[in-house]
């Protein structure tokens, strides 16, 4: 619900706070009270305020642990397709050429398997992290509040967003007064 | 007794014995606003670089100077104006490159294993120690890329589809090597990377000039510190410390392995791999110390770099110091107990062969010197570690020396020479120093080189730690 019809849109409104326990308590009573597109923003990262948004668990150790098999079962693959299938090496004894010839050369592929592993365990990390939160981006309505660029330096910051069902304006604003941050502001889109 | 970190034997309430809280990882009367101004302020210059900078860096640039005549002459006329020869075929490129690599490992050791270990005392040193790694592994890198003769073919390492349908192969140490040194490269970049963005995400906003404004914007991605992306973002970076640990022990290990897979005496250890681990995290202990201590009177960072940081360092210091000499005393030992003519010739050899001095100088600088750091008064007197973990360095650059001039004395007297770097080698070592100390002095002077993030996590007492782990009590 736009605060005019010809104004400019609305992200949410936006409340300011200067320690991380007001925050966390100011989340819970938002949710209390029904709201569902709240979010926290603090300096660091603190468990409680992820815990109060109701997102106990991320879903980042599965991207990695199956980046990391995908990674490791292809440089085995690769190792065992490239000497034992495409060009045979059969030197210093390292490998049979029996019919399990790449078989029995296998403990020497496990370094490179393990390292491919971790390779790509970190790269789907810091990739999947920055496709999951939707970053790199160049802009975003928050930047738009003077105020939110303190919340890397040393304030917390409580968003009530606009496409909340329970949004509305000077409602939410009372409301969000109600809880006694340092400043509550508006914050267009 | 001495107020030592741990060293209260006092028993608490029912007999219970109960350890003093830590001293506290962040000094002084530090707020979350104080963190930004003291550390963002000098990567943004507001606050003006120290006299030292500019010499540090000019006598980085320099050596680089040095190092880029050194690869021109070598590129020109060929590897054979080193001092390589059979049968020392690698000589100084593979001791460089063993030291450097070394080196980098403390940083990895300090922000991955320290971090799952909950050692709050890693927090302020994580950043440039990690930064170190990088840099040291970069100078590592350059030793066989030039030992090669021709680094522009540096992609036949790689299993790149060619038109002569060859691959590496694979069950050799020097492929493991490629892919070990490459992966942690790649993975100590993430690490570093990752704990970077909400520290540039702070410069975005604090930084004074425009251009930096939008520099310091583009390199924090957008973070906006949302608690959606915080619970992820931290995953991630506990994962991330997860995968360096064994990644850190893999790597080495494999380094070891290109010596140990040979069946030169002595090099034929299953010890290899714990001793070559160690003596890295040894040196590059001796590398951050190097480095924290100029930084922190330079910049005045008492506060965030305490005594008890530099007392943690040094301790570390003394301990793998420890267990590296019991890696000297193992070989001797196998070489006796063995029965092994030539591991014991060897032995011998090595100790009062031609090149005998660089033994002794390695007991010296590894075993004896580090004794020093028994005493609670010297450890923590700045000049004397300083000059401790210079030794350590030197002492840890003789231990590869040694084994690798081990070549000279082999089996057969048939097979036995000598070897001695030219002043190119030195031209070429020497200027790994150059490139390491610009990328080193810029990365000060650009980079936080404390993380604001995690310094500001310390401070609130009731601050949840990585992960839904509560900090540890105590004051911050």
């Amino acid at each position: 619900m736009s605060p005019e019809p010809n104004g400019p849109k609305l992200f949410g409104l936006l409340a300011e706070y200067d320690n991380p326990d007001a925050l966390v308590a100011a989340i819970k009573r938002c949710r209390e009270a029904g709201y569902t597109k709240l979010d926290g923003y603090t300096p660091y990262g603190i468990a409680e305020v992820g815990d109060a948004l109701g997102f106990v668990k991320s879903e980042m150790a599965t991207v990695m642990l199956c980046g990391g098999l995908i990674g490791a079962a292809s440089a085995f693959c690769m190792q065992w397709w490239a000497n034992g299938i495409d060009y045979k090496l059969n030197i210093a004894g390292r490998a049979s050429l029996n019919t399990f010839e790449w078989l029995y050369g296998w403990p020497s592929y496990i370094p490179i398997t393990f390292e491919g592993g971790i390779l790509t365990c970190a790269l789907s990390g810091l990739f999947g992290l920055l496709a999951i939160c939707g970053l790199p981006r160049l802009h975003h309505p928050l930047f738009n509040v003077p105020a939110f660029a303190n919340v890397v330096r040393d304030r917390f910051v409580l968003t009530v967003e606009a496409t909340d069902p329970k949004f509305d304006l000077p409602a939410t604003r009372d409301f969000l007064l109600s809880l006694q941050p340092l400043s509550v502001a508006e914050v267009p889109e | 007794m001495a107020t030592g970190v741990l060293a209260h034997d006092t028993h608490g309430p029912g007999g219970v014995p109960h350890v003093a809280p830590l001293p506290p990882a962040v000094g002084g009367n530090e707020t979350m606003g104080s963190v930004v101004d003291t550390i963002g302020d000098i990567a943004t210059c507001v606050k003006p670089h120290p006299r030292q900078w500019y010499v540090a860096f000019a006598f980085g640039f320099t050596l680089l100077g040095v190092f880029g005549i050194a690869v021109t002459y070598l590129l020109t006329i060929g590897v054979g104006i080193w001092g390589i020869n059979i049968p020392t075929a690698w000589g100084f490129a593979i001791i460089n490159f063993v030291w450097w690599i070394g080196i980098g490992h403390a940083g990895t050791l300090i922000s991955a294993i320290l971090l799952l270990l909950h050692q709050r005392w890693r927090t302020s040193i994580n950043r440039f120690a990690e930064a170190m790694t990088i840099f040291a592994v970069m100078c590592a890198g350059m030793f066989p890329l030039l030992h090669m003769g021709r680094p522009w073919l540096f992609y036949w390492l790689f299993p790149a589809p060619m038109n002569f349908a060859m691959w590496p192969q694979f069950r050799s140490p020097l492929a493991w090597d490629v892919f070990a040194v490459s992966t942690y490269f790649t993975v100590s970049v993430v690490f570093w990377y990752v704990g970077l963005i909400p520290d540039f995400a702070v410069l975005r906003e604090s930084a004074p000039t425009k251009v930096q404004k939008w520099v310091y914007g583009l390199l924090s991605l957008g973070w906006r510190g949302s608690a959606y992306h915080w619970r992820r973002y931290e995953k991630v970076y506990l994962i991330l410390a997860g995968i360096s640990t064994p990644l850190v022990f893999s790597v080495h290990s494999v380094v070891s392995f290109d010596f140990a897979v040979a069946i030169v005496p002595l090099w034929h250890a299953t010890i290899f791999p714990p001793f070559f681990v160690i003596g890295a995290i040894f040196s590059g202990f001796a590398m951050v110390l190097v480095l924290a201590i100029p930084l922190r009177k330079w910049y005045g960072l008492e506060n965030y770099i305490t005594d008890w940081h530099i007392d943690c360092c040094a301790k570390f210091m003394l301990a793998t110091g420890m267990m590296v000499s019991y890696g000297y005393f193992s070989e001797f030992w196998m070489g006796w107990y063995s029965h092994s003519e030539f591991e014991w010739g060897t032995n011998w050899q090595r100790m009062f062969g031609p090149y005998g001095w660089s033994y002794w100088c390695l007991i010296f600088c590894n075993f004896i010197a580090p004794q020093v750091l028994w005493v609670k008064k010297w450890r923590m007197n700045p000049l004397i570690l300083f000059l401790i973990s210079i030794i350590a360095l030197i002492g840890m650059w003789f231990e590869r020396y040694v084994i690798v001039i081990t070549l000279t004395r082999e089996y057969s007297p048939s097979m036995w020479g000598g070897y001695s770097p030219t002043v190119w080698d030195w031209a070429t070592f020497m200027g790994t120093f150059g490139l390491f100390f610009t990328f080193f002095m810029l990365f000060v002077r650009y980079v936080p080189m404390i993380s604001m993030t995690e310094i500001r996590e310390l401070l609130p007492k009731r601050a949840g730690g990585r992960d839904g782990h509560a900090m540890a009590e105590g004051p911050p």
